[in-house]
């Protein structure tokens, strides 16, 4: 596990434009029963994909994409980092979509995955461009704030936190947390709780 | 003791209140590092973020402030050791072995003590008013009913919070949200959760805390306002909370992990000082009228999908078109007839359990309506207690005798159908009345499997009629 910068990440995409994917989606419960995240990546959208043979993720056209597109509030649902994780393992690299859930997002930026959000009809742009040439090569530009492909640029919003992180290489926040034990212990020092509510 | 004075927290919330207090420091991201309370652990999580610990050669900072259960893998019939599904005795191994190395104390399937991570931490006494906790389990907003700030985390977090015992976290906004008025007969703490996500929407709450404020609420004890709180999460938001009062200090006087004495007393005045205080002032504000919240059920593949008990199933074109296909998969996956009345929907199975419902109250309120009733033909009915301590109080009262009489399945503590992690789990496309938190796609263990949310009560009585029955019709049996 070593940090460093994500600052544009370039390869080809994958749509799946639709709202409310839930990481029991992503990654169904039975999966979870694992003691490491390796070998998740064969698993993503498992029991989708096998409802439905056209799904983006059995198709071969989109094989090797870096960028998943999706639709508004993904990653909803339970907390499990095996959703992010399988993606990872699965080849992606930066999530483009129309809004996140909270620990989702967070799950994404503390594994180094930018997960940046876009207009709604860029995003659909986006996704018949990229359905229309698969080979397409999609940028997503921290620094420029920007999602680009072919001729196209549109405006992508990360919070500025994940940005900073992603952009420094300080993603990893284990380190910059630890570094702070003097400033813990003096912050526990005044909590109620932790010294008898006040008492002698 | 009743209202704060002395401590008064102005025009700060209880949020802002308990946030400041905990606040280390800014990070280099603008993030605030956020030292932790109460830290609690499940199998399902954990492996990973010991794995990184070893990695890094740390240990863990407050093993004393840290406590592990196992609840999502454990089967609920035969528990005997090892278990039949390889795998998951392979992840109670691990947490078994990583919580000797590191120091932690474990809840195992021997202790009495055993049961949901939601429900054990309640009952233990350690979820306490003012404190931050954290779990790797998004439904950890549970919690926030003691007036908590009670935060979900991913297997990095977990493994940063047993290095550091802090977090990396933006701080959301908060949404106060008021219900006013007093429920009707027959409608429940989950009817207002599921009512108010079926009004703000499944991401209505991204970016917010909740909140939970008005009568509705303080007439609530505190298992109900757990079930309203552990369903934030559902409505998108970050975690969610009940400002403590006097219930709040009467429910945890006594408890193992609650200070005695005059300590107690020091400790009550504090929570109490915390609620935020009329002054107080928040991002946004919602009110909802609780008198005309009515049993709620999904028929849907996200929370927010639901309807009244007396309505029927919408139409694609009720929705705004964003909408629209969303509302069409959901009505094909679940095979439902848009226009149909909810009511009269039959089900397959029933379960009641789950970190949202399986409390002795849940259990009391599906007791009442099983009693002197039978379970329909065809229906496969289980009713799983939260936790061991549960399992006994419910005994004692002879509620584990009224299940089984009727034709409910008697089980030991665990998630069991709420997710797809152990024996319990749908078959096909098997459509399954259930008391626990999450309809999405494929929850409760079979791919094609359709879940249908409502109260324990509602479900008692789906599982009677063998369809989906206003339970404000059956009148209990004499006797
Ligand atoms: S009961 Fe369900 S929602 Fe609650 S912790 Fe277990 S699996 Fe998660």
């Amino acid at each position: 596990m070593s940090d460093s910068q994500v600052i544009s990440i370039c390869g080809t995409a994958i749509p799946l434009l639709l709202d409310d994917i839930d990481t029991d989606r992503i990654i169904p419960a039975r999966f979870l029963r694992c003691v490491t995240f390796d070998g998740l990546g064969e698993h993503v959208f498992e029991d989708d994909r096998q409802q439905d043979t056209g799904h983006p993720f059995n198709q071969d056209r989109f094989a090797g994409a870096a960028v998943l597109v999706a639709g508004r509030n993904f990653g909803c649902g339970s907390s499990r980092e095996h959703a992010p994780q399988a993606l990872i393992r699965w080849g992606v690299r930066a999530i483009v979509a129309e809004s996140y859930a909270e620990i989702f997002f967070g799950n994404c930026t503390a594994l180094g995955v930018p997960a940046v959000t876009l207009e709604r009809d860029r995003l659909e742009e986006l996704t018949a461009s990229v359905e229309a040439d698969p080979s397409i090569e999609i940028t997503v530009d921290l620094e420029a704030g920007s999602v680009g492909w072919g001729e196209q640029t549109a405006t992508a919003e990360l919070p500025g936190s994940a940005r900073t992180a992603l952009i420094s290489g300080e993603w990893d926040f284990l380190s910059q947390l630890l570094a702070n034990r003097e400033a813990i212990r003096e912050t526990a020092s005044t909590i109620p709780y932790l010294s008898g509510f006040g008492g002698a | 003791m009743n209202q704060p004075t002395a401590f008064s927290s102005g025009s700060r919330n209880l949020f802002d209140s308990v946030w400041n207090q905990h606040t280390v420091g800014q990070l280099p991201s603008g993030q605030t590092q956020l030292f932790i309370g109460q830290h609690l652990v499940h199998e399902v999580t954990s492996p990973q973020a010991f794995e990184m610990l070893r990695d890094r050669g740390l240990g863990v900072m407050c093993p004393e402030r840290t406590l592990a259960t196992v609840d999502h893998i454990i089967p609920t019939d035969d528990q005997a050791r090892p278990f039949a599904d390889g795998l998951a005795e392979e992840m109670m191994s691990a947490i078994e072995r990583n919580c000797i190395e590191f120091g932690i104390e474990l809840l195992g399937l021997d202790d009495p003590r055993q049961g949901i991570v939601h429900v054990v931490g309640p009952e233990l006494g350690l979820t306490q008013p003012g404190i931050t906790l954290v779990c790797g389990d998004s439904h950890t907003s549970t919690h926030g009913a003691f007036g908590a700030i009670a935060l979900g985390i991913g297997t990095s977090q977990v493994a940063q919070v047993l290095a550091t015992q802090t977090l990396a976290m933006n701080r959301p906004q908060v949404r106060r949200i008021e219900v006013t008025g007093s429920l009707a007969d027959g409608v429940f703490a989950k009817d207002v959760i599921l009512a108010i996500i079926r009004q703000l929407g499944v991401q209505g709450g991204v970016g917010f805390a909740y909140e939970y404020t008005g009568n509705v609420f303080d007439e609530m004890n505190m298992e109900e306002r757990m079930t309203v709180c552990n369903m934030s999460i559902e409505g998108g938001a970050r975690c969610g909370y009940v400002n403590p009062d006097a219930k709040t200090v009467e429910f945890l006087r006594g408890l193992p992990a609650v200070p005695e004495g005059e300590e107690f007393q020091r400790a009550a005045e504090w929570w109490l000082s915390l609620a935020s205080g009329p002054q107080a002032t928040f991002d946004d504000d919602v009110t909802i009228d609780g008198t005309a919240i009515e049993p709620t059920v999904t028929w849907g593949i996200n929370p927010g999908q639901s309807v009244g008990v007396g309505e029927s199933i919408p139409a694609v074109g009720d929705y705004v078109v964003e909408e629209q296909a969303g509302v069409a998969e959901a009505l094909e996956f679940m095979g439902l007839e848009s226009g149909r009345p909810i009511c009269g929907q039959a089900i397959d199975v029933a379960f009641i359990g789950s970190c949202t419902n399986s409390r002795l109250s849940d259990l009391r309120e599906a007791a009442a309506v099983a009693s002197g009733r039978r379970v329909a033909e065809g229906v496969r009915a289980l009713v799983v207690p939260g936790s061991q301590q549960v399992a006994e109080q419910a005994e004692a009262e002879g509620l584990d005798r009224i299940f089984s009489e009727a034709g409910f399945q008697w089980r030991a503590a665990g998630c069991s159908m709420c997710l797809a992690m152990n024996p319990d789990k749908l078959q096909g496309r098997e459509m399954c009345a259930s008391s626990s938190n999450r309809n999405f796609k494929g929850r409760q263990g079979s791919p094609t499997g359709r879940t249908l949310l409502m109260s324990p009560a509602m479900v008692a009585a789906a599982a009677i009629q063998g369809h989906v029955t206003d339970v404000r019709d059956l009148v209990p049996v004499a006797g």
